[in-house]
């Protein structure tokens, strides 16, 4: 006998165009109280443009939203707080410069009133915190909270202004598995407290682990839903993508001989984040290296370094047998090296150009795309339409300014443009973050493509089952320091772990293979 | 109490009307409120409008006037734009102007004794030093010491101007001027000839006019105008695609300041033939407004530059016939201004009621 959920929230045959693109086509669905509803789709299938009309951020050009039978006024996201919806965006809001209290009251108490409020908002903060399992300090400053922490308090931030139906936009994507855990058990704490939320991931199995139903949007229309008990990963992945996805195969390959060698190198910590500390590794070709480790732990200054944006203090480059002299951004690609940064929005494109123009970024003094400082559009813009044709770069053409693609689109173009120039030497950093199913499979694919053309490919992800399924050999990365290579399926998680937290090394003098 | 605001939501892909209408509404609303102000001064605003306009085209010697007026804004309203595009921020457009007059009256008052053939172009280029050298220094200075150009460009307006007036009242003192701090004339080699003969127009217009199509021509074609407006956009992922960002913008600030110093050389060789304090009144200022109406676009400069040099050319020539003082120019460029850039911002965003 089931007893009937009260309906949190609805929204009715939302519709939503931005010129010829139909971003939300006729959505509905609702979540009842307390229960957890999982919002799927690829990357630009409207997942952030529907949860934007529902905050009131955008106006929908028809349909409804309702909370607890309430019809919201349109376009208005002060009426969706007052109804109780709120949302933590995949980009924190947060004010680096406040304290978390501060933060949390920010915009409910006068921030500058007499310390009359205060105690009492502390006292709710302290009270919310312990409730929902969120710790976190209301008197430490934000600038000194790691990632996780910031989004305990943009939750607290949430549930400070009592919140009944709380909207999550990808909040895994920047926690380790062990926060990760931790944020599960706030969330199942909150429903059972009689909290709704819709969460919006791609990583499947989180849906599978966390929603009690799973709502599932393509090319702007609901495409199917179904209860998690029900259905299965696969099933999910089918409804998200159309067709059934399959992981790449992989295949051994025996490695080639060595393109670079980083010889005891070590560079300035960067920031908070370490630097490398006499670092050794040889990248060879047809071999995928995996780098792991806990983010934060130098990652940054490997992939700069092997990027051509840092050079070393100590210690020597070695390509090819020689030693490197001169060493920047232009000499790495000179030198065959591709290049895929973590931040594709930040650093691997510039977001008013154009995909043409974003695709010669790198290459544009070449003798095919330029003569005597005078640029040649014709072979950019042919290059251009062949990355768009043969990496499927869903775009409108090669003239559209790429801050309107998808991010599976963007990385599609930043892999052609690497890529096309048959490059020996890869460098992926982070490859796949944030991408849907879809595209993640497609970038593993190329990788392993071209390491079985002879590339050496240096893999670094804080993603340790991408590291895994992927690597050849596995390096950890721990403080600056970096653990012996080991092979494919010789090391368990677990194993790793105590590597990426630091303790092997203490354990045994090492030498990188 | 009811409340209500608004908020600005981005335009994905806006229509040519979304691009069009604010501007137009932007010009036709700084068209009223120069005639609400040219009513509380007692006039008719329809007849001080026709008075400007006539003004500034009315005639054969109204239009050549405006010419001769936008020339110098040409060069300062591209030397402003092509700084700008690179996100470097060059106010001292003024200075530089300043350094190629002082260099043409140097060099143009019987150093070089040679042919105007000759004279010409070498006094043109050494202009474009003079100008470029003035602005390699902040621009050194940022990419070096990461100082902020907008500082020391505008500071160093003021130091060059004082430095001018210095060498005015000193070594470059005309014997012959009856005590006046001016320059002594420059050879008559070294005067731009007029492109018309008979018609008050000289070649600084057109080189003016060639210029912008050079700077138009660098920034679509060039890999020079491809870095320039890529570290402008985004230096991190310029940096990070391999272009040069400090030697890209110490190039801008090289061609920025040598536009501006050609400004300087036209109103010396082709205009006032000596150099004074008052050479120009504010061109260099002037110029930023001419390129944030013209969105940074080298040809957008030239139709920008005659608009501004059509209000302030046509208003001097209405306050004579109507009893409205001169300063409705300048209060009709700043209205224009302001409107222009709100106006900008709306063809990209629309404005979304709570």
């Amino acid at each position: 006998m089931e007893k009937k959920p009260v309906e949190a929230l609805r929204l009715n045959e939302i519709t939503k165009r931005f010129g010829e693109l139909i971003a939300n086509d006729a959505v509905s669905f609702s979540v009842s109280q307390g229960e957890v509803v999982a919002l799927l789709g690829e990357n630009g299938a409207g997942k952030t443009t529907l949860m934007n009309i529902l905050f009131g951020q955008y106006t929908a050009d028809s349909g409804t939203v309702s909370v607890f039978g309430q019809t919201l006024p349109p376009g208005n996201s002060r009426a969706a707080l007052e109804a109780g919806v709120g949302m933590v965006h995949q980009h924190f809001t947060l004010a680096d410069n406040l304290t978390v209290q501060e933060n949390i009251t920010l915009g409910v108490n006068p921030l500058f009133s007499a310390s009359l409020g205060k105690a009492a908002a502390r006292a709710r903060i302290v009270e919310l915190s312990e409730r929902f399992q969120l710790s976190v300090l209301p008197e430490a400053r934000v600038a000194n909270l790691s990632v996780g922490e910031r989004q305990r308090v943009e939750i607290l931030k949430a549930l400070y202004r009592d919140v009944r139906v709380l909207i999550l936009d990808e909040p895994t994507a920047v926690l380790t598995p062990q926060e990760t855990d931790d944020l599960f058990a706030t969330l199942r704490q909150a429903t059972a407290n009689g909290l709704s939320i819709i969460f919006i991931s791609h990583k499947l199995h989180e849906v599978m682990e966390i929603a009690d139903r799973v709502v599932v949007l393509r090319h702007g229309k609901l495409t199917g839903g179904a209860r998690t008990k029900d259905t299965d990963k696969h099933a999910l992945a089918a409804m998200m993508m159309g067709t059934e996805t399959t992981p790449p195969d992989i295949a051994t390959t025996s490695p080639g001989k060595t393109l670079i060698y980083l010889q005891n190198v070590t560079t300035p910590d960067i920031g908070n984040a370490p630097g490398l500390k006499s670092v050794s590794l040889a990248l060879r070709s047809a071999q995928i290296i995996g780098l792991a480790g806990v983010s934060g732990n130098g990652q940054t200054a490997m992939a700069e370094l092997i990027a051509g944006m840092r050079i070393p203090s100590e210690g020597r480059i070695i390509l090819r047998g020689e030693t490197v002299a001169a060493w920047s951004p232009r000499t790495a690609v000179q030198s065959g090296i591709a290049r895929i940064p973590e931040d594709r929005h930040k650093t691997g494109t510039i977001s008013d150009f154009d995909l043409t123009e974003n695709a010669i970024l790198e290459r544009y003094t070449s003798s095919t795309f330029s003569r005597n400082g005078w640029l040649n559009w014709r072979a950019a813009r042919g290059f251009a339409d062949e990355i768009i044709e043969k990496y499927d770069v869903r775009c409108p053409g090669a003239d559209t300014t790429i801050r309107l693609l998808s991010g599976g689109n963007m990385q599609k173009l930043i892999l052609g443009r690497v890529l096309e120039a048959d490059p020996q030497i890869i460098l992926a950093n982070q490859p796949v973050r944030g991408l849907d199913i879809g595209a993640v499979n497609y970038v593993h694919g190329q990788l392993l493509a071209a390491r079985d053309r002879g590339a050496a490919v240096l893999l670094i992800s804080e993603d340790l089952d991408e590291i895994m399924a992927l690597s050849d050999v596995i390096h950890v990365i721990a403080d600056g320091r970096l653990s012996p290579g080991f092979e494919r399926g010789s090391m368990s998680p677990a194993e790793l772990g105590i590597w990426m937290a630091g303790q092997g090394f203490d354990e045994a003098v090492v030498h990188a293979t | 109490m009811k409340r209500w605001s608004m908020r600005l939501e981005p335009i994905a892909n806006p229509t040519l009307g979304r691009r069009l209408m604010p501007p137009a509404t932007a010009l036709v609303a700084t068209v009223t409120i120069a005639s609400l102000l040219a009513m509380t001064a007692g006039a008719n605003p329809f007849s001080v409008l026709g008075l400007i306009l006539k003004g500034a085209f009315g005639s054969k010697f109204a239009i050549l006037e405006t010419l001769n007026r936008a020339t110098p804004l040409i060069f300062t309203g591209l030397a402003v734009a092509v700084a700008f595009r690179a996100k470097f921020w060059n106010i001292g457009a003024e200075a530089q102007l300043y350094a190629g007059a002082l260099v043409t009256v140097v060099f143009g008052t019987g150093l070089l004794p040679w042919p105007s053939i000759a004279i010409l172009p070498v006094i043109m280029i050494l202009a474009i030093l003079a100008g470029a050298f003035l602005l390699l220094i902040p621009a050194l200075l940022k990419t070096r010491f990461g100082v902020d150009e907008v500082v020391t460009t505008l500071l160093f307006n003021f130091i060059f101007l004082l430095f001018i007036s210095m060498l005015l009242e000193g070594p470059l003192k005309d014997p012959m001027g009856m005590g006046w701090p001016k320059s002594a004339r420059v050879l008559a080699e070294v005067r731009l000839p007029r492109i018309v003969e008979g018609l008050r127009l000289h070649w600084g217009f057109g080189i003016a006019i060639i210029s912008a199509f050079v700077i138009w021509i660098i920034q679509t074609r060039s890999t020079l105008g491809y870095e320039m407006r890529a570290v402008g956009l985004n230096k991190e992922a310029a940096a990070f695609a391999g272009i040069p960002v400090n030697k890209v913008l110490v190039k801008t600030a090289l061609l920025s300041g040598g536009l501006a110093a050609l400004a300087g050389f036209s109103e010396v060789a082709g205009l006032k033939g000596s150099l004074t304090l008052d050479l120009s009144p504010g061109f260099g200022y002037t110029g930023i407004i001419v390129a944030m109406l013209a969105l940074l676009n080298p040809l957008g400069v030239v139709i920008a530059a005659l608009f501004v040099a059509g209000i302030f050319v046509g208003a001097d020539s209405m306050s004579r016939a109507a009893d409205v003082p001169t300063y409705l120019a300048d209060i009709m460029l700043a209205t224009a201004l302001l409107l222009m850039v709100l106006a900008i911002m709306l063809t990209r965003f629309r404005v979304v009621r709570d």
